[in-house]
């Protein structure tokens, strides 16, 4: 019986460096956001939304494709 | 085939009840969050789950062509009898996890029951034991590991990013990321979990020689099931959302949305590299993992010890229900009727037990103890208008475990 950690350890790298990249993105847009009256700050965020949403649509997309 | 329909029939009945237990048995992996949060009203967030989980069910149905996963040989004679004995396994343990209000795998109940069925009805020879590890045992380990860790880096990451942010500015921004991402998680959930209820009428019907072998599930299998899932769903499992949105861990927006981002990342990326695994434990974990990253945040170890003794059970336990309710089938159309009796009757009996102390869309929110410790009394309406007039006694009702239920 082999066990296969290739898979094993691509889930584990995925799966971290996706949900830390999406917060981390995610969580700069809403910072921004809250930062009154800073136009740079409010552009950034509205990227960092764009960015997720591009993130989120992909992952709608894999799960039509599989 | 005629004498065949009614048994199938019976067979595709169960199975759709199975996919209801399913539904609102894991409301709580995409919303229970949503709605300790404050996110989303608790009715609004079963109706969004709900819905997308329909909508799931019609994306695709790849995951509902393999539905045992190689687990046992279809070929190895599997009858209707045998399916419906699984399907009867699977429901007993999720109606007994439900009244716990344990989030336990309802996929694992299924395995669970296709196994122990199989090990009656067919022999050893109809389980393959290495599929069993590496497509259940493994993932069942890994994946609330991954999910968590996943979580806890990102609970961290964000609190740090956000560490001047007003948080009153910031959580109406968190509360509609949760939101996205609780979507994301029904969705996914949709297309596994309705798809293994397809899966297995799709093999009932074969089985009994309605369809042909290695046929796509007819249209309205995919409806059915897909319905039956979406009403699950939202009926919602309120004992099992409050056990994951207030009983392991105190939960704020921004952990929320980290939690659910993980549960999506985890569950998007190895079922696209095929892993099988359960999405509740995907959630659970990934909501723990939020309890860990954020400082000063409670988890309470007794309740997820709980939950995890109930993952270890579920496979056996309802292999082991399965495992007897096959014996009975095996004997012909009496022990069908008794199964089905059997089964009915248990049901009826878990959802007596659980009105004593109902859980509903108004008190999910409450505080578990609380809750609790006023459910305890049989006449709450009467103890309460008491307790209201007379000086409180001695001891503290919520101090006493519960005597009934």
């Amino acid at each position: 019986m082999s066990i296969d950690w290739h898979a094993l350890g691509t889930v584990l790298a995925v799966t971290l460096l996706s949900t830390v990249g999406l917060v981390g993105v995610f969580t700069l847009g809403v910072v921004g956001l809250a930062r009154p009256a800073a136009a740079a700050a409010r552009g950034g965020a509205y990227v960092c939304f764009a960015a997720c949403a591009a993130a989120v649509a992909w992952g709608i997309w894999l799960i039509v494709a599989k | 085939m005629e004498h065949m329909t009614l048994l199938i029939g019976i067979v595709i009945a169960t199975a759709l009840v199975f996919d209801f237990t399913n539904g609102f048995h894991d409301t709580a992996n995409a919303m229970a969050t949503t709605i300790s949060t404050g996110a989303l009203k608790p009715k609004t967030a079963v109706a969004m789950a709900a819905v997308l989980n329909l909508v799931g069910a019609f994306l695709s149905v790849a995951v509902a062509k393999t539905i045992s996963g190689g687990i046992i040989d279809e070929s190895a004679g599997v009858k209707p009898e045998m399916i419906f004995a699984a399907l009867v396994g699977a429901i007993v343990w999720n109606m007994l996890t439900w009244l716990a209000g344990l989030p336990s795998s309802s996929s694992h109940a299924l395995f669970g029951g296709l196994i122990g069925a199989t090990l009656v009805a067919v022999g050893r020879h109809g389980v393959h034991g290495e599929a069993v590890v590496m497509k259940v045992l493994i993932p069942a380990l890994a994946a609330p590991i991954v999910a968590g860790l996943a979580s806890t880096l990102a609970t961290r990451l964000s609190y740090r990013l956000g560490r001047n942010a007003d948080p009153a500015a910031t959580a109406k921004g968190y509360r509609a990321g949760q939101i996205a991402s609780a979507g994301l998680v029904s969705l996914a959930h949709g297309t596994n979990d309705a798809q293994k209820t397809m899966g297995v009428i799709t093999l009932a019907l074969i089985t009994g020689g309605v369809v042909a072998p290695h046929a796509d599930p007819p249209l309205w299998v995919i409806v059915s099931a897909g319905a039956a899932i979406a009403l699950g769903t939202y009926i919602g499992g309120w004992r099992i959302i409050r056990t994951m949105g207030k009983g392991l861990t105190d939960i704020q927006p921004q952990q929320g949305f980290a939690a659910q981002t993980g549960a999506a990342a985890t569950i998007l990326a190895s079922s696209h590299l095929g892993f099988a695994l359960s999405t509740t434990q995907v959630c659970s974990g990934s909501v723990m993992g939020a309890g860990l990253g954020r400082k000063g945040a409670v988890v309470r170890w007794s309740t997820a010890g709980r939950m995890v003794a109930a993952w270890g059970l579920t496979l056996p336990a309802a292999g082991l229900v399965a495992a007897g309710a096959a014996l009975l089938t095996d004997q012909g159309t009496w022990g069908v009727v008794t199964v089905a009796v059997a089964g009915l009757a248990i049901c009826a009996a878990i959802r007596t037990a659980a009105r004593r102390k109902p859980i509903t869309h108004t008190n999910v929110n409450d505080e578990p103890a609380a809750a609790d410790a006023t459910a305890t009394e049989p006449q709450g309406a009467v103890t309460a208008a008491i307790a209201a007039v007379i000086p409180p006694p001695v001891g503290v009702p919520g101090t006493t475990p519960a005597p009934t239920a």
